[in-house]
């Protein structure tokens, strides 16, 4: 059939066609190390500052400030960072080969977003050994949606031979507040991705690092099994919940505080704080179905809040610079 | 006449969206030709995920000159109103014309080009356009004022003949360039005109037509499929999706291993189509096999190996998640995973679902030991009413929310539960709409009516009637549901008493009385019956005569009786009969109140004829009625026909004899009273 439309064309395509993709054929895949180190030197090449992860427990990398709050506001910011994430509800104890409560996300934000975010995307593919003429990448409806960060976006999931390995979205609102201009915003699925080049089917027995002389190679399960093992039991049974509900409250007090001292970037932390603590209280499952709502809303406040702290505290600067730029 | 090619490129375009976007685009190209005095004829309108294309045949070169006239003021007016009239055209007076002392204007409109009405058009058209969901982006996205499109647009194509038709918007400049298969071919191809775009695309590996990329998906997929030896299970939806996802599309066969195959089907098939777009297949034996076709969007350098593998593990993935839900599922059984409904919200004002799977278990169980539902054992019913909604939380359930119900059915049967508690859990939701079968298992119709009239009941009992065009928990529906579930069953259920019964096991702090709720309710399942037996074709007026005269709610002999009714009315003694009949209710209504004595015996053979007749027809008509009988009915009031004639034409009514005429008017009140122990022959027309 494919060959049927082939004959059929009486014109030939004149375009350049693709850049050719290095052939892999005889090249080991990059480990997964070499794999974010690869896409550190990609985006580092294409002007972003290479944040290291934030130091708070968060359950994606649109959570670190870098993101929320900078994608908040007119100035230019391009940022590409690993986010380790914790879902303590996707805790298997270890023996899930695809689900973990805690793994790394790969976040990239280019504000504005540029005509040529998707290329840029796909050569980041390419880096890391993806063939676009060997394997079928698609870019498919998924609108994006924080009900905790009160923030939207319109984009794709990204396939590679059906699996989602990419979120690709054009942020819209951030904390309630439009953005403008609107980031680009890549999230990569790190162990997906690995898993996907080392062509392995549990997640660890992915290569971490390569075996150099005399030291050998670790692999993810060397580095990660014990601990999902270990916080999969603390998340699910161990954790005490009068402790994670006073922590809940005491991190939404201490918010509200720092909002009113105009301290928005130490609010937003104590915003991260009972998010997670709500995501354990779920673990917990000590949250009933009508409680999640409820919640759901207090941290989203936290979260519109600190949003709002921070656009006040940097429009007169954001105005100043950028005259003509309005909320 | 020249062709006229519009591209809209831009990031891709959510499958979903695109047929609805190839209409509005037609619907504003139109309009906007239209508004320029041009009519758009002949028009091709294609789709990819990548572009929307818009290709216009023979449009002239110019639109047509036109003189307008328009008439002013007589030139004997004051001076204030020609002046008026020369700033509205922008004329001097020597240019009016003056025919018999009226001033007239002749404004003569040359013919525009029709690339210069094109060039407006685009961006008009681009900036009217009406996505289901739009979006801002790039650096221009920091004003609010920014252009809204799906997703990014990258680029114009716009040649009027093989002219570029220039126009911007938000920044981007149309011109001749575009762009083939995002991976075979991603330079700047140059299209020369409308004749050769859909060409010079397909040999940038872009199939531009989304018809014949759909024919390639259906057509390939089910030889994928055959060549395997296998059949493939169609879906059109899906052949609409991929072809709204690749430009260039070539369906694989790929296989997973056998064992998932011990999940059930229906879990297979939407694991594969809700998440992976896949189609399933099934084997000679008609039953689901281990393949799947997945469509890829290249033509693969090997031959679709690395996709067809790459998608088998993407699709194992999920079979494990499904198929550990579905172990996971069957730790408990139904009755342990009902417990948890206690936890679930039903409404705010309504408790939880476990309340109401308690009022619907009492009410199925009722249906049952009152032999409403007949041959329906009633300890089976509760019980299948009691488990029907465990499956609303389970893990599958919970992933697939499109198996309710299903699920439960096979968990029930996997548990060991009788077959026809099973079946009762499965179907219990049916049916779901129009044309959906109805059930008529006699458990699964006693759990199906009791769930609906409890949702019914609940909802009136806190006043959530439906208003208008506002119904936000589907009552109409589910109210033509029970209505099928009574009439494909022949259920005689008096409505009445049974909704103001279960009306009393609502329980809610919400202010409107039981009583009250009840007769709201009432009425609205006489309206739906009303709305659904006239979509049917049954005479309006015939349903009102019936319905008028009220009874228990027992819908059966109701709707059997109406139907009666239009077949008698569709004779010669029917119309005569009403003809009759109106006359003496004509007469009736004059006489106004009856006063005088009536003479004891019939003054008139005519008359004593009619006494018999009715003496007669009377007890037949109403035994026949008791017994529902209603055929019977109309042939005893069919009796009264030729006497009732025969009357009229016979005798003077007002008679100018006190007690004669107040004889015949008790003669005519006794006819009209046999007439409505039928049906209330006022009500109808003609």
């Amino acid at each position: 059939m494919r060959r049927r439309w082939a004959n059929a064309a009486a014109i030939f395509c004149t375009c350049e066609g693709i850049p050719a993709v290095a052939d892999g054929a005889d090249k080991t895949p990059l480990s997964f190390q070499d794999m974010i180190l690869t896409l550190h030197s990609y985006w580092s090449a294409r002007g972003c500052a290479i944040l290291q992860p934030y130091d708070m427990r968060v359950g994606a990398g649109t959570f670190h400030p870098a993101t929320t709050l900078r994608s908040l506001g007119p100035e230019p910011w391009n940022v590409a960072y690993v986010q380790p994430s914790r879902r303590p509800t996707d805790g298997r104890y270890g023996e899930n080969p695809n689900r973990l409560q805690h793994y790394y996300q790969y976040q990239v934000i280019l504000k504005p977003s540029p005509a040529d975010l998707q290329e840029q995307y796909l050569g980041s593919l390419a880096a890391i050994g993806i063939d676009p003429l060997l394997h079928d990448i698609r870019f498919v409806e998924d609108d994006w949606e924080s009900p905790t960060l009160g923030a939207w976006g319109l984009g794709w999931e990204v396939w590679c031979d059906g699996m989602e390995v990419t979120q690709f979205t054009y942020f819209q609102q951030m904390g309630g507040f439009d953005c403008k201009p609107v980031a680009g915003e890549l999230t990569y699925g790190l162990e997906r991705l690995a898993m996907y080049i080392q062509n392995v089917d549990n997640v660890y027995d992915l290569r971490f690092s390569d075996a150099v002389g005399d030291v050998a190679a670790v692999s993810y399960g060397d580095v990660f099994l014990e601990n999902e093992r270990q916080f999969s039991k603390w998340n699910f049974e161990v954790a005490d919940t009068d402790t994670l509900f006073a922590g809940f409250k005491a991190a939404e007090e201490e918010c509200k505080r720092a909002i009113a001292a105009n301290v928005p970037l130490a609010a937003y932390d104590q915003a991260i704080e009972a998010s997670h603590l709500f995501n354990l209280l779920q673990a917990r499952g000590v949250i009933s179905v009508q409680e999640r709502a409820n919640y759901m809303a207090r941290v989203r406040d936290l979260a519109k809040g600190s949003c709002k702290a921070w656009i006040d505290s940097q429009s007169e600067r954001w105005t100043a610079k950028y005259p003509g730029w309005t909320l | 006449m020249t062709d006229f090619l519009l591209e809209l490129r831009s990031e891709e375009i959510p499958a979903r969206m695109q047929a609805g976007a190839r209409a509005e685009l037609e619907k504003l190209f139109r309009a906007q030709l239209s508004a320029a005095g041009l009519e758009a004829g002949d028009l091709t309108i294609w789709s990819t995920p990548r572009r929307l294309a818009l290709i216009a045949r023979d449009l002239p070169e110019a639109t047509a000159a036109v003189s307008e006239e328009l008439k002013g003021p007589r030139s004997s007016a004051p001076p204030q109103a020609l002046e008026g009239f020369l700033r509205k055209t922008g004329l001097r007076q020597d240019q009016l014309e003056d025919r018999d002392g009226v001033y007239f204007a002749v404004i003569d409109k040359p013919g525009r080009a029709t690339a210069e009405v094109l060039a407006e058009a685009i961006p008009a058209i681009v900036r009217a356009f009406a996505w289901p969901k739009s979006m801002r982006w790039g650096k221009e996205s920091a004003s609010s004022e920014s252009l809204r499109w799906v997703r990014p647009l990258s680029g114009i194509v716009a040649i009027f003949g093989e002219e570029l038709v220039p126009c911007e918007i938000g920044g981007i400049a149309s011109g001749f360039a575009t762009r083939g298969h995002r991976f075979h071919c991603p330079g700047e191809i140059t299209i020369g005109s409308a004749a050769d775009y859909a060409e010079k695309l397909r040999a940038c590996h872009v199939i531009v037509d989304h018809e014949e990329r759909q024919a390639i998906v259906r057509d390939g997929a089910a030889k994928a499929a055959a060549d395997a030896g296998l059949t493939l299970v169609e879906d059109e939806g899906l052949v609409i999706e991929n072809a709204g996802l690749t430009e260039w599309p070539v369906p694989l066969l790929g296989r997973f291993d056998e064992a998932f195959l011990e999940v059930p089907p229906e879990v297979i098939q939407l694991t594969a189509r809700v998440n992976q777009k896949y189609f399933v297949v099934n084997g000679a034996d008609g039953k689901l096999a281990n393949g799947f076709v997945c469509t890829a969007n290249i033509d693969a350098k090997d031959g679709g190996a690395e996709i067809v593998a790459g998608n088998r593990k993407v699709l194992a993935a999920r079979l494990s998640d499904a198929r550990f839900f579905w172990e996971q599922d069957q730790k408990k059984t139904l009755a342990q995973h009902a417990e948890k409904l206690a936890n679930i919200t039903f409404h705010e004002k309504l408790g939880t679902v476990a309340d109401k799977v308690g009022r619907v278990a009492k009410l199925a169980e009722w249906l049952a030991s009152e032999g409403i539902v007949p041959n329906c054992d009633p300890a089976l019913a509760r019980q299948a009413a009691e488990l029907a909604k465990a499956d609303l939380v389970t893990e599958m359930v919970g992933e697939f929310p499109e198996l309710q119900g299903l699920m439960g059915g096979y968990y029930a049967r996997a548990e060991g539960l009788d077959d026809a508690v099973a079946d009762a859990i499965r179907d219990h939701y049916k049916p779901v709409g129009q044309g959906d079968d109805v059930p008529i298992a006699p458990v699964t119709v006693a759990v199906a009516l009791a769930d609906k009239l409890d949702t019914a009941c609940a909802f009136f009992r806190i006043g959530e009637a439906p208003t208008g065009s506002k119904d936000p928990f589907a009552l109409r529906r589910s109210a033509l549901g029970l209505l099928a579930l009574i009439q494909r069953n022949n259920l005689r259920l008096p409505m009445n008493g049974a909704i103001e019964k279960h009306m009393l096991r609502v329980k809610t702090d919400f202010a409107v009385s039981h009583g009250q709720s009840a007769l709201a309710l009432v009425d609205f399942f006489a309206d739906r019956l009303k709305i659904q037996q006239r979509e049917n074709g049954v005479r309006h007026d015939l349903i009102d005569a019936v319905f008028v005269l009220g009874g228990d709610g027992d819908i059966i002999p109701l709707l059997a009786r109406v139907k009666t009714l239009q077949a008698f009315m569709a004779t010669e003694d029917g119309t005569n009969l009403l003809a009759g009949y109106k006359r003496a209710a004509n007469i009736l209504k004059q006489a106004g109140e009856v006063s005088g004595t009536a003479a004891a015996t019939p003054p008139t053979d005519a008359d004593a004829a009619l006494l018999a007749a009715l003496d007669a027809a009377e007890p037949a008509a109403s035994a026949a009625v008791a017994e529902e009988r209603f055929t019977d009915a109309m042939a005893a009031l069919a009796s009264l026909r030729a006497p009732i004639d025969a009357f009229f034409d016979g005798v003077m009514v007002n008679d100018p004899d006190e007690t004669i005429r107040a004889y015949r008017l008790g003669l005519l009140s006794r006819f009209t009273g046999a007439v409505h122990g039928v049906a209330d022959f006022s009500k109808i027309e003609g």
